[in-house]
């Protein structure tokens, strides 16, 4: 089977996630008709898993196993779905969303004559949309958990008066961190927000680089299961991060 | 390469997320004794966080022990296919994006057996040497693509060239690789 040299380059851009639009579903369309080019995207992905390997590095840490084990045991196998009980607030978002889109669906087949477009700029916003109501609901549980720790990082010895805001819910295991008044980091640094648990040494939990009015943020860190915090802190690291603070804390602020 | 027959004492990958299903907990630790370090890496590489590349393993994983089902040992190698997954998810992270990959439409081809550390080894001294060889133009834009994640229009903005020759210096890059590792 040979398959097809219009579609060949594109095929790989496929396989890397770097085709959207009209091009991506113009060969979604073709793929679900052609085994030959299905069996090519295989391949491809075959090769880049090849590329992959070609990566090497430490192994991952003890406690990594020990995590991914506690979490299995207690988890329930989702082989028989269940519909995840929402809020009323929680239903009513996406529905609003639907009828956005479907509004702005009928908008669209009025002033555009290609309907082939249209329907790729409805997939597009419909998929934006969909990421940013995710990651709002997301947000929105942080914030409204009745177990989320708000507490203000205060500056030790800076000069501009930085500020942080650590928001942090055990239950939800997940971190958000907002700063502002920020000094932009020295090259090849970037700031690292760490958690001071009540036993243990501190944890990394995110970095930033402040934007050009010095304000950054952490988004939706994922943290482990039973971490309890009695502190976090800011300190200046690599950019690639750091597992321990190396640098003298810049913020701290204590829970409670 | 050939997929390796296991040895007397050696269970295979698809008789281990068989026992997944079953919800085996012992399955998972072996499972994930054999291929953690290959996500780690991938992870690592691309995240340049030893936290973010811990957190992306324990998703993979733990998504793995939700849907064993995902990975289908008759259409590829478990190292290949968790490596891949590993990359998409680690860009998808780096991005800022709600994950794209669907781990049950990720069918990536491929014979070799990883399963074995020797194996393992072999297949990414190879690799590497492959690579190595390989025309430094189509190795630095796959580079940029795949574990940088860049669009083949950043690259061309990136490099200067154009964006014809990006998206056929990809394609050939990714043949390369597949030609000289099998020869």
């Amino acid at each position: 089977m040979k398959t097809h040299e219009q579609f060949a380059d594109d095929l790989a851009l496929y396989a890397l996630g770097d085709l959207i639009g009209a091009e991506q579903q113009h060969l979604e369309q073709h793929l679900a008709d052609c085994a030959a080019c299905r069996r090519e995207l295989q391949m491809l992905r075959g090769d880049l898993g090849l590329l992959a390997l070609s990566s090497s590095g430490p192994q991952p840490p003890a406690r990594s196993k020990e995590r991914l084990m506690r979490s299995i045991a207690t988890e329930a196998r989702l082989q028989a779905p269940q519909t995840p009980r929402r809020s009323l607030w929680m239903t009513l978002i996406p529905a609003f969303a639907a009828l956005a889109l479907l509004a702005l669906a009928a908008a669209l087949l009025l002033n555009r004559s290609n309907l082939q477009n249209q329907l790729a700029t409805l997939r597009t916003h419909n998929r934006d949309l969909t990421d940013q109501l995710d990651r709002l609901n997301e947000e929105v549980r942080l914030l409204s958990a009745p177990d989320a720790l708000h507490v203000s990082l205060n500056p030790q010895n800076a000069p501009q008066h930085p500020t942080g805001t650590a928001i942090f819910s055990p239950s939800q295991k997940r971190l958000m961190f907002m700063a502002t008044n920020f000094l932009p980091a020295p090259a090849g640094k970037a700031y690292e927000l760490w958690i001071i648990p009540t036993t243990g040494a501190p944890m990394p939990a995110g970095m930033f680089k402040p934007d050009e009015h010095g304000n950054g943020m952490i988004m939706g860190e994922k943290m482990p299961e039973g971490l309890t915090a009695k502190a976090f802190a800011i300190t200046i690291e690599n950019e690639s991060g750091s597992d321990k603070p190396t640098s003298p804390i810049l913020l701290v602020g204590s829970v409670g | 390469m050939q997929p390796t027959e296991s040895g007397p004492t050696k269970v295979s990958d698809m008789h281990l997320v068989s026992g997944i299903r079953a919800g085996d907990q012992s399955a998972m630790s072996e499972l994930y004794d054999r291929y953690s370090k290959v996500v780690y890496a991938v992870a690592l590489r691309i995240l340049q966080n030893a936290q973010s590349a811990e957190d992306l393993l324990q998703d993979i994983f733990l998504q793995l022990w939700r849907n064993p089902g995902a990975f289908d040992a008759s259409r590829g190698s478990m190292a290949a296919w968790l490596a891949v997954i590993s990359r998409n998810r680690a860009i998808d992270r780096l991005r800022q994006r709600r994950p794209e990959t669907d781990i049950e439409e990720c069918i990536v081809a491929g014979t070799h057996d990883l399963a074995e550390e020797t194996e393992h080894n072999l297949v990414v001294e190879k690799v590497r040497q492959v690579l190595a060889q390989m025309n430094p133009d189509y190795r630095k834009v796959l580079e940029l693509a795949f574990f940088q994640g860049l669009t083949h229009n950043d690259i061309a903005e990136k490099t200067g060239q154009p964006l014809g020759t990006v998206k056929t210096r990809i394609r050939a890059g990714l043949q390369q690789l597949r030609a000289r590792f099998a020869g």
